[in-house]
């Protein structure tokens, strides 16, 4: 696939992109200022350091832990996320000691946009999606997490337009740190459910 | 339709493949793609439902070889042509057109128009219903999903066909995508949260101790 800087012809799929996308210019259905904002948003607005931000609000503030596990919806709008993609219908669901969530969309590839921003590509590809119902142990351990058998696994196959997002553990040894320390450890994976939050700041 | 699409339980596709620091899109098309079909979504030229039976009527084997922003075009293209929005040969003749010369492909600004769209976006969609057909199921109960095999789109995976299980929550009444996929209307119906013990739908197969969770429509499901 070529990048924004390749000088190679265009492949075409990327020109018949183009050329459907020159059509509902014309129709004044599709501007370039449009597409320009749409994809800032996706880029920028949108992403993991928002469900970061409602994680660790969770972490330091019980009862907004009880409202977002209550009503997913209404807390991350308390911290001015919402919108397209899981904005209608959030639920949060909770790992402990002895529950660990995963969140997988078999049949297409549904995710909380507007606290995780677009999924990555192994989310919705068919490795993924096929075995995370048939086999979440012997996945989570590929993954690097292994679960112990007195741990219940929790597959959450969003099959509506009700979109999950995993409150993850807080680590131990976190005590001294305030809420913004805390967002900074937590990963886009915590939040899908293929990993533990850490006490070390991840390497991206 | 029993798709390549429903993926739940299929085996053969190996390892999951990850990309360390992935980039949020990999081509300047792929952004294209999104924007194009967030765009025709919030203008309503077709729906969701639609959107996704779109990705599903795709070839088995072009969907497999494909990635996530070519499932999305081809679904664009289909229903953009369906609906009349734009002719397959306007589409060809600007491809071909775009090929000769690359250039030709100014840019125009709609500031009345992005600003439309970018609340609509903002404010995000609405598959909640206000309509209430009163909840049949209540937490706790336990349900049979229908052993049905439909031609055309639903979001009960094959997976969880004919399988008991529970009734964990109930979230409301929602737009019925079978319907709503073949332009039947909203059709709103109580939606729940449904257990399913990994035995159930494993079998001797299943790990033990995991619980798989699906979120399922009302006449999907009979008491058991």
């Amino acid at each position: 696939m070529g990048g924004t800087h390749n000088s190679e012809p265009e492949p075409y799929p990327a020109l018949r992109v183009r050329a459907l996308e020159s059509l509902l210019i014309e129709k004044g259905l599709l501007s370039s200022d449009v597409v320009d904002k749409l994809v800032a948003i996706y880029e920028n607005d949108v992403g993991p350091m928002n469900g970061a931000r409602v994680v660790a609000r969770a972490w330091v503030d019980s009862a907004y832990k009880q409202r977002l596990l209550a009503d997913g919806a209404a807390a991350i709008a308390e911290l001015g996320f919402g919108g397209r993609g899981g904005g209608d219908k959030l639920v949060a669901v909770e790992n402990t000691p002895t529950v660990h969530n995963l969140v997988v969309c078999t049949l297409c590839s549904c995710y909380p946009w507007p606290v995780l921003g677009l999924p990555p590509n192994w989310y919705k590809m068919p490795a993924y999606r096929s075995r995370a119902v048939l086999e979440p142990r012997t996945l989570l351990r590929e993954f690097g997490l292994e679960l112990p058998e007195s741990v219940e696994v929790r597959v959450w196959d969003s099959s509506a337009e009700v979109r999950y997002l995993v409150l993850p553990e807080r680590p131990a040894g976190t005590g001294h740190l305030g809420e913004a320390e805390l967002a900074r450890l937590v990963t886009r994976d915590a939040m899908i459910g293929v990993a533990r939050v850490t006490a070390a700041a991840p390497a991206r | 339709m029993n798709g390549v699409h429903d993926l739940g339980g299929m085996q053969g596709f190996g390892p999951v493949a990850r990309e360390p620091n992935e980039p949020v899109f990999h081509a300047d098309w792929e952004k294209r793609v999104l924007a194009m079909n967030v765009a025709a979504m919030t203008q309503r030229l077709y729906n969701v439902d639609e959107f996704r039976h779109g990705i599903e009527r795709m070839g088995a084997a072009h969907y497999l070889a494909s990635g996530y922003y070519e499932h999305w075009f081809a679904a664009v293209e289909t229903l953009l042509i369906e609906k009349g929005v734009v002719k397959r040969i306007e589409l060809d003749v600007r491809t071909a057109a775009l090929g000769a010369n690359p250039a030709a492909h100014p840019r125009r600004d709609d500031p009345a128009l992005s600003a439309r769209l970018l609340h609509a976006v903002r404010a995000g969609s609405a598959a909640k219903s206000e309509a209430a057909p009163a909840p049949r199921f209540r937490a706790g109960d336990r349900v049979l999903t229908r052993n049905t095999h439909p031609a055309g789109h639903t979001r009960l995976p094959r997976y969880a066909r004919g399988r008991h299980g529970a009734i964990e929550r109930f979230h409301g009444v929602y737009t019925l995508p079978d319907a709503h996929a073949h332009g039947r209307g909203r059709q709103p119906q109580p939606l729940y949260s449904v257990r399913f013990e990994g035995r159930e739908l494993w079998g001797e197969s299943a790990e033990p101790g995991a619980w798989v969770y699906l979120d399922l429509w009302e006449s999907y499901l009979e008491p058991a």
